[in-house]
């Protein structure tokens, strides 16, 4: 049923396997047939899609002579890690450790925040009977919906007018907020698929909420709180905008940010360097993709997060 | 089963707080606000007094420094005639307009592909899942820059083929195709919704159109793509509304210029050059609402004529 697909791509570059004979019924040798054929196009596909990410990482061990230029191939007789010492040195007379720990105390706040807040709030929007609670659900998905940029300049007059401008304040006040409404909704539908009979019973016994939401909800709710953590982490890390907006000194800065002063500084003096900072900073997102892949995956397909 | 001692503590009543005699199904305003306070703070704070805030300021002229000066519409007005954002808007339309589509085109074609129950099909969705993670970071913007950058790899392999193109970063006719084809590369997370979707469509639709000799043509028309087409709504709007707001691939790629000639002067990275290095905040604010705006009445457009044809059958929303 699935044949329908016409894969988009044309032939596959690589010589078609030579399909492996079976002796036993004709459509048990066509299904194979067929399924190497899958496998091929598919592994076609993977190596398509995957290729910038494998130049990168081939480029990131290359001497920059062999970066562009003529010399494209993947592979090199002269991978090196200097590429990696260079990047490793900073920029600004800022160590790229520096860089590593200010990304990574943004994207723990923001996990932090965002898990405490979006589940805290999630609880009144699935389990508590409140007026105007059907008026605030949908005001949250209309945010879902809302160009952030509209709030950015009066955010950035206020953070500026309290002095707040060159702190990690104004990166993290809204992750302890939940202002990314799409946690908020992805852990109301999770708690509106659990049991009501699980709050019923614990009410008879004079549970309160507090207690309900701690001992009941939090625990079953940890696939929901893995796939927070994990997406809040990794859009912190990325996230470009707001330290651009709000960080003045280098040594507050975080991978991104680092990145784009490298970029400036350097201007393509130094192409090796460069790309090894590149996958340094992308180095955490892979690990975290490589452990977590399947609740990533799960997650975006449940919940349609966003990548 | 992991809450078990929680509920046998019927001996102790006193655990809760205040012992607050809930009325059972009844409504517990007090109760309920608490629980939202975080929410509900960062919504007045951060989302709507910023909103209200910025439509203000959108009236006046404002650099940051001097109190705000009521000019009424003429920031608005201005856009209309201010060559540098009715280009802007032009980028950003086009690559809205050809990259969206595109990428969800391939997003449902190896959607499609996926969908069955072959072996390692999980290896297959995680690695085309991949860019979608990664794909609006600097790192990936500084890569794109040099692959597409003149005598990088993608140059040199066109010209294997006999097309010389040159860089394209440098080739203001060929900036777009490279944003276009960035976006179209984290195809990934499309897919995998559009992959679980598939899953939901029942076999037995399939069969019952084979017996009746139906190819694959009319299969995908008359079962797939109607019953799919919550998912297709679905990743249409979401896609649509993130490619207007693209960014970060844009400043790094452009060094925050929009160059070269203007090609990759998105509209964000316009309001961002207005609003931050020239402080001027009142107009950038009535570009941001134009946004929103134009975003909202996109949303209505889609979801009017989604009545047509987005299909919800039984209970699935």
């Amino acid at each position: 049923m699935t044949t329908m697909a016409t894969p988009t791509q044309p032939a596959p570059t690589k010589p078609p396997a030579a399909p492996v004979y079976n002796p036993k019924s004709e459509s048990t040798t066509a299904k194979r047939v067929k399924s190497t054929i899958f496998h091929i196009v598919a592994l076609a596909l993977v190596a398509m899609v995957l290729y910038p990410a494998i130049w990168m990482i081939s480029a990131s061990f290359k001497p920059n002579s062999e970066i562009g230029g003529a010399n494209n191939a993947l592979w090199s007789n002269n991978f090196s890690f200097d590429n990696f010492v260079t990047a490793m040195e900073g920029i600004g007379g800022v160590s790229t450790l520096t860089f590593f720990t200010n990304s990574l105390i943004l994207a723990v706040g923001a996990v932090v925040g965002t898990v405490l807040s979006a589940s805290i709030s999630a609880y009144a929007f699935a389990r508590i009977n409140f007026p105007g609670r059907g008026l605030f659900f949908g005001m949250m998905i209309a945010t879902l919906l809302l160009p952030f940029h509209v709030v950015i300049i009066p955010q950035y007059i206020v953070f500026q007018q309290l002095g707040l401008v060159d702190t990690y304040v104004p990166l993290l006040i809204g992750k302890f907020l939940a202002a990314d409404a799409f946690f908020v909704f992805l852990m109301v539908q999770f708690m509106r698929g659990l049991p009501a009979e699980l709050d019923e019973a614990a009410r008879i016994d004079g549970a309160g909420h507090v207690r309900i939401f701690g001992s009941i909800m939090l625990p079953l709710m940890k696939p929901a709180l893995i796939s927070t953590s994990i997406f809040s982490f990794i859009w912190s890390w990325n996230d470009f905008l707001g330290p651009l907006l709000y960080l003045n000194t280098p040594e507050k800065y975080p991978l991104p940010l680092a990145l784009r002063l490298f970029v400036d500084q350097t201007q393509s003096s130094d192409y090796g360097a460069m790309i090894a900072m590149s996958v340094l900073a992308l180095l955490p997102v892979l690990v975290f993709f490589l452990v977590f892949q399947r609740y990533i995956v799960e997650g975006v397909s449940t919940q349609g997060l966003k990548g | 089963m992991t809450q078990s001692p929680t509920l046998s503590r019927r001996s102790s009543p006193s655990a809760s707080p205040q012992p607050r005699k809930s009325r059972r199904r009844g409504t517990d305003a007090r109760a309920g606000y608490t629980f939202l306070l975080p929410w509900l703070l960062g919504f007045i704070a951060l989302t709507v007094g910023p909103m209200i805030s910025s439509l203000y300021l959108s009236f006046t002229n404002y650099n940051l420094f001097e109190a705000p000066k009521w000019i009424g519409l003429d920031n608005y007005a201005t856009l209309f005639q201010d060559e540098r954002f009715l280009q802007s808007v032009g980028v950003t339309l086009n690559y809205v307009i050809f990259g969206t589509p595109l990428k969800l085109a391939a997003a449902l074609a190896i959607a499609m592909l996926l969908n069955s129950k072959r072996k390692g099909q999980g290896f297959y969705r995680s690695a085309f899942y991949a860019p979608s993670l990664i794909g609006a970071s600097v790192s990936i913007a500084i890569v794109w820059k040099a692959m597409f950058g003149d005598a990088g790899p993608v140059d040199q392999g066109l010209s294997f083929f006999g097309i010389n193109l040159g860089g394209w970063v440098g080739n203001p006719s060929m900036t777009m195709p490279m944003m276009i084809l960035l976006t179209v590369w984290q195809f990934g997370a499309p897919m995998v919704i559009f992959l679980a979707g598939l899953k939901q469509i029942p076999a037995d639709l399939y069969e019952a159109a084979s017996m009746d000799g139906a190819g694959p043509v009319r299969k995908f028309m008359n079962i797939t793509w109607p019953m799919l087409s919550p998912v297709i709504f679905f990743n249409l709007l979401m896609e649509t509304i993130h490619a207007f707001q693209i960014f970060a691939s844009a400043y790094i790629i452009s060094n925050g210029e929009g160059g070269p000639a203007g090609s990759t002067l998105f509209y964000t990275l316009y309001l961002y050059l207005r609003g931050f290095s020239d402080f001027r905040m009142g107009y950038a604010s009535a570009m941001a609402w134009l946004l929103v705006i134009v975003v909202g009445v996109i949303t209505l457009i889609f979801f009017k004529t989604s009545k047509s044809w987005v299909h919800y059958s039984g209970d699935s929303k």
